[in-house]
């Protein structure tokens, strides 16, 4: 910082930048990205005397290292970026919905539900429409309450829908009991093993990716990804959007009906973490607990943060933070590291990416220079 | 009506008051730290995870000096506990302070990436110090653990039912309490708490007044972090005893952020909020309708905190409010 | 005379990226002087003087204080240095009180004992002659209440050297009366004041030496009494430059507003409108003067749907003679009525605009729904944008540009600009030149003439007293939410205005 006491010219001045290249942005990025990894590096090595090339061999091997791996890895990319995609419009709206955990978590209650009841007893193409519809209304409802509040007294929603998630967490917890599966393990185990009744298939296409794999829950995030770009900046919705995320006073003034926006957008919002709980209960993990949704709704808002809202650039930096972090957790149970170690990791990574925006929007002048120049 | 009966009588004992205040005590020191953070205009929600740092910090500490003797003496213990507490929140409220107030970061992002760092950071420390000391399960620091909760001499066993619900408590609890007294007699009556208040409603003004906004914002911030660590220490050390158990700390971070609210920016009013939460918080096990039902009553803090929330929008008055620029961050020469 | 000079400026340059905001300025200011610091908006003044209360730090030069050369960090270093500035965005805190406000950020003993800052405050107080109640909260303060804790804040600090920025802009002629009062009397004591001002005619007779400043460039420095309105403006603008608003005779008047009885509150339930009845015609400018905060806010924003409103009514008068009231409508409500209203708000990038989106975008504001189509169509609004360019002469890099890259005078220019394309039959303005440049300016008092001639009925919100008789037709003032009296533009002076806009008078018509 400057060195304020001083009776002197400050050492070091910051000044927003007017405008900056597309490359430059992506090198600086590039070199945070790299310093993370250098820090991580010296932290496992720190903690283990391993070589470091090992350690970064051993997360590419983690994430990418066999076929399965690198379909989880993908499947978790497509969880994350579905996750980030929902919570957008209300992000872009200025809308802090930091409640996708608990809106993912009370959409997979209702996928479970429907698969438990229903599984049995209607066609699967009935099964399906009715477990997506479920999942949607049940985000949709977790998101449209904080935003009721939100237009109609300006309630804080950070925080009301932060604490939705907790109300959410503990219903899964009550339906945990409820439906466990064997009396006092208050887990629900797998739903539906036998029959597969309610599970998207992981076998489609297997004649050209293996018996093994993910291809439709990526299709249908592919095709939110489009769809999200689309709605964002195309439509007189997304236009709407923009407008009331940047100033509610020139919004109404506009006349556009904010708080139907808020409520709206945030309804958009909810749905789609609700349909991120069906895939995540149905397309991965055939079961629910208070662990499903695993701390992805915050770091979605990392992801949209540092996308700038652009659902294109979020596939990417959601597929980079999922394999640094399978990778982690790969390198942690190879070199016998505490499990959380692949936490810790992320952390690091997630403040040189977002520490790093600084240097993208500002400049830094050294003493002296002007003279020079 | 016969339900709510046994349920009173449950509720109005000794030992629910002790719980209770056991159970409010990290998140008072949460709230009163968070207080101080936003009353310099940062929001952090980083202070989850900074509980967990600076409760395994405090385990850390002891752990090593434990380790180092033969025969531990229990107050040299808490010594080190409280230092390498203080210095790990401090490196918590310090990233953050780096990535907000001097690179400008959105204060939500940050504080999000933060806690994910601290939670994982805590359970990665906690968890990995019985596999480097060589004992099988757990780690403990039993010395220390046992040290913080020495209780007052006489008070604490001569007064009767007064000792067992005001001095049946470590030295702990009554820090929290002083420090949540002296920080809003620090905020209101002195002209730190004068330009730190000024600070977090309108930076622009408080610079134009003199005031060094950066640095007020950075010993906000880290003073706000060391006060809530201290709050994991007390979890880690007086709850559990000196030893570590993973994600037990739970949402008991996010609470305290929540209990900033009940308090209405004053540090005073967290003292009987942080009870009532903790309270609410255990409340859940004098529920006669079996374990399911259980889960559902322990949505009872967050339902509350809702409401205040709700309560406090619709009243909508000058005063009692957030500080203005709450969740901004300054730059002066922007233009 | 005491030759010593107070203030020194040398050789001081100063950038924003690529912007020049000064460019090697020396200057310098004497003990017991007035001077003014004139020049148009842009022309760096507020950024010179933000140097010397240490917001800014000056790229290059030197400044010296009572002859000694001194580096200014922050603005505790120029409090030090006895130099206080009070800045057009009153820099007070809303939720404490003027006391609180005065201390704030000061050395002394840890714990405040508020009785005796109290004290020390009424001192200066009577010194001068202020009126101030220490212990009252600012929120609570009308503008010039609050201009006062902000001098006072000042005085409090031992300041010898006093930079006022566009002091007057927010004042009734009668205040301004008595804060030169209050100026002259710290003159005499010794101490030396800048004050920075666009208005000549006030400047003319307070200040002993005007400075004038132009595109961040240093002119001169003249005497006043040398000075007359005219030189000063060629100096400013460098160009002669005609003072003409060219008002013309109305015609072919018709009613357009019928506004009667109208009764708004705010939310603390305080009166913001009372009583409030007049009537609007097509073909004329209908001025509306008032303090800051009188109503003129809510009165536009209740015409446009934007304000809740009591009781009352708002009638519309379509040309076909068939009427519409407007209270309980929406601005899309108004829209769909077919009622062509377009309002330049006061609160450009906050209300009118959105900052961040670019020209186009921007344009398209009030009209993005045409058309049945789900997506937006970008290619008719991109189309008006350039045409608003070329016609207005919007300096912009391309329409594509987001807006708050462009100058303030600029913004304006598509603000207008796209309320003027609306071809509407009402237009209110609010403080529309306000921080405008001279010569944009007078593009907008042509801009509201052609409307006028063109019979749109046009509502001018002005705080310039000046301007409002010469661009007006017919002036209606407002005090605290009533009506204080209509009167016509061409025979009612600046001092019965000024008079009317502090208490009521019997209605003139």
């Amino acid at each position: 910082m400057a060195a304020e006491s001083l009776k002197k010219e400050p050492m070091v001045r910051i000044a927003k930048r007017s405008d900056i290249s597309r490359r430059k942005a992506w090198f600086i990025r590039a070199v945070a990205i790299l310093l993370a990894l250098i820090v991580c590096g010296i932290f496992v090595y720190a903690l283990t005397a391993t070589n470091p090339i090992k350690v970064y061999a051993g997360m590419i091997n983690g994430a990418i290292g066999t076929q399965r791996r690198t379909w989880n890895t993908l499947r978790d990319t497509m969880i994350l970026l579905s996750v980030s995609l929902a919570i957008t419009p209300a992000f872009k709206m200025r809308f802090w919905n930091i409640g996708a955990e608990g809106q993912i978590l009370v959409g997979g209650i209702a996928t479970a539900a429907v698969m438990r009841y229903m599984g049995d007893s209607v066609p699967t193409a009935v099964l399906f429409i009715v477990m997506i519809i479920s999942s949607i209304i049940a985000g949709l409802v977790w998101g449209i309450i904080p935003a009721y509040f939100k237009a109609k007294y300006n309630t804080n929603e950070t925080l009301f829908t932060l604490m939705m998630n907790y109300i959410a967490t503990q219903l899964t917890a009550y339906f945990s009991i409820v439906w466990e599966a064997v009396k006092g393990s208050g887990t629900i185990g797998t739903i539906n093993q036998k029959t597969k009744a309610g599970w998207i298939s992981t076998s489609f296409m297997s004649n050209i990716f293996g018996s093994f794999n993910y291809s439709i829950n990526v299709i249908i995030v592919l095709i939110l990804t489009v769809a999200i770009y689309i709605y964002l900046s195309k439509t007189k919705q997304g236009y709407e959007i923009a407008v009331v995320g940047e100033s509610e006073n020139t919004a109404r003034y506009a006349g556009i009906n904010v708080k139907k926006v808020i409520l709206r957008t945030m309804a958009i919002s909810g749905a789609l973490c609700g349909f991120t709980g069906f895939l995540l209960v149905s397309g991965s993990s055939h079961t629910i607990s208070v662990n499903t949704a695993g701390g992805r709704g915050f770091t979605a808002i990392v992801v949209s943060w540092l996308a700038k809202f652009n659902p294109f650039v979020m596939a990417l930096i959601s597929f980079m933070l999922v394999f640094l972090d399978n990778g982690a957790v790969q390198i942690a149970s190879e070199f016998g590291l505490n499990e959380s170690a692949a936490e810790v990791i992320t952390g690091v990574i997630l403040f040189f990416l977002i520490g790093c925006e600084f240097f993208i929007n500002y400049r830094v002048i050294f003493r002296g220079k002007h003279e020079e120049a | 009506m016969n339900i709510i009966l046994i349920i009173l009588k449950r509720i109005f004992t000794v030992t629910f008051i002790q719980k209770a205040v056991t159970q409010g005590i990290p998140m008072l020191f949460g709230a009163s730290g968070e207080i101080m953070t936003e009353r310099s205009g940062n929001l952090n929600l980083g202070i989850p995870g900074i509980m967990y740092m600076g409760g395994v910090g405090g385990l850390v500490g002891a752990f090593i000096y434990e380790q180092s003797v033969a025969t531990p003496n229990g107050w040299i213990g808490v010594l080190c506990a409280l230092i390498v507490s203080i210095l790990f929140s401090l490196a918590g409220g310090l990233i953050y302070s780096i990535l907000t107030i001097t690179l400008r970061v959105n204060q939500n992002v940050s504080g999000l990436a933060l806690t994910t760092f601290g939670v994982g950071f805590g359970n990665f420390l906690g968890g990995s110090l019985s596999r480097i000391s060589g004992t099988a399960g757990q780690v403990s620091v039993y010395v220390t653990g046992m040290t913080f909760r020495t209780k007052i001499p006489f008070l604490s066993d001569h007064l009767g039912i007064v000792s067992d619900i005001l001095f049946s408590y470590g030295f702990l609890t009554y820090l929290s309490i002083i420090l949540a007294v002296f920080l809003t007699w620090f905020l209101f009556k002195t002209r730190r708490g004068l330009n730190l208040r000024a600070v977090g409603e309108d930076p622009a003004a408080a610079d134009a007044a003199g005031i060094n906004v950066i640095r007020y914002k950075y010993v906000a911030t880290c003073t706000g972090s060391i006060i809530s660590g201290l709050g994991g220490l007390y979890f880690v050390m007086e709850y559990l005893g000196g030893t570590w158990q993973n994600n037990g700390f739970g949402d008991r971070g996010w609470l305290a952020v929540a209990l900033v609210i009940l308090a209405l920016w004053k540090p005073a009013r967290a003292i009987w909020g942080s009870i009532l939460f903790g309270g609410l918080y255990i409340l859940f096990a004098y529920i006669p309708f079996g374990e399911a039902a259980q889960e559902i009553f322990k949505m009872l803090p967050y339902v509350v905190t809702i409401i205040v929330l709700v309560l406090s929008s619709v009243r909508n008055s000058k005063e009692n409010q957030a500080p203005k620029s709450l969740g901004l961050s300054y730059f002066r020469e922007d233009r | 005379m005491d030759t010593v000079n107070a203030i020194e400026l040398k050789n001081i340059c100063k950038y924003f990226g690529e912007v020049i905001a000064n460019k090697d300025i020396s200057l310098e200011v004497r003990k017991g002087e007035i001077l003014s610091l004139l020049g148009e908006n842009g022309s760096g003044k507020t950024t010179l003087m933000n140097m010397l209360a240490g917001i800014y730090f000056p790229d290059e030069g030197e400044i010296f204080v009572d002859g000694k050369e001194v580096k200014i960090t922050c603005p505790a270093d120029a409090f030090e240095l006895g130099i206080g500035m009070i800045h057009q965005h009153f820099k007070l805190i809303e939720t404490f009180t003027a006391a609180e406000n005065i201390i704030l950020g000061l050395p002394g003993a840890e714990i405040i004992k508020m009785n005796e800052v109290i004290d020390k405050i009424n001192d200066l107080v009577n010194r001068y002659s202020f009126e101030l109640d220490p212990t009252k909260k600012i929120y609570n303060m009308s503008v010039s209440e609050k201009q006062t804790v902000e001098i006072v804040k000042m005085l409090y600090r031992g300041a010898n050297i006093l930079i006022l920025d566009e002091p007057t802009a927010v004042l009734t002629p009668q205040e301004t009366d008595r804060l030169f009062d209050v100026l002259r009397n710290m003159r005499n004591d010794g101490k030396a004041i800048i004050i920075i001002t666009h208005k000549l005619h006030e400047m003319l007779s307070l200040s002993d030496r005007v400075a004038v400043l132009r595109k961040g460039e240093y002119i001169r420095t003249v005497q006043t009494k040398d000075a007359t309105e005219l030189s000063l403006t060629e100096m400013m603008v460098g160009e002669k430059v005609t003072l003409d608003i060219g008002r013309k005779e109305p015609h072919d008047i018709v009613k357009r507003l019928e506004v009667k009885n109208l009764k708004c509150v705010d939310k603390n339930n305080v009166t913001t409108l009372d009583n409030v009845s007049f009537d609007v015609y097509g073909g004329e400018v209908l001025g509306i003067a008032g303090i800051a905060g009188s109503g003129q806010k809510e009165l536009l924003e209740a015409i446009a749907g934007l304000q809740k409103v009591e009781s009352g009514s708002i009638v519309y008068c379509g040309d076909n003679g068939e009427e519409t009231e407007l209270i309980g409508k929406n601005p899309l409500e108004i829209r769909n009525v077919g009622v062509a209203l377009s309002f330049v708000p006061e609160d450009r990038l906050g209300m009118g605009l959105v900052a961040n989106m670019d020209l186009a975008d921007n344009v398209m504001l009030r009209s993005y729904r045409e058309g049945k189509s789900s997506f937006v169509n970008r290619k008719d609004p991109r189309k008006k944008t350039e045409e608003i360019v070329d016609e207005l002469k919007v300096v912009t890099p391309s329409i594509s540009t987001p807006i708050r890259k462009l100058s303030g005078g600029n913004v304006q220019k598509v603000l207008v600009g796209r309320e003027i394309s609306n071809a509407p039959s009402v237009l209110m303005t609010a403080y529309a030149v306000r921080g405008l440049d001279i010569n944009t300016s007078y593009t907008i008092y042509h801009l509201i003439n052609e409307q006028k001639d063109h019979g749109t009925a046009v509502i001018y919100v002005g705080e310039d007293l000046d301007v409002l008789l010469e661009l007006a037709d017919r002036i209606l003032v407002l005090c605290a939410g009533k009506v204080t009296g209509v009167v016509d533009a061409r025979s009612v002076t600046k001092e019965q205005v000024g008079l009317m806009m502090t208490k009521h008078t019997e209605e003139v018509m």
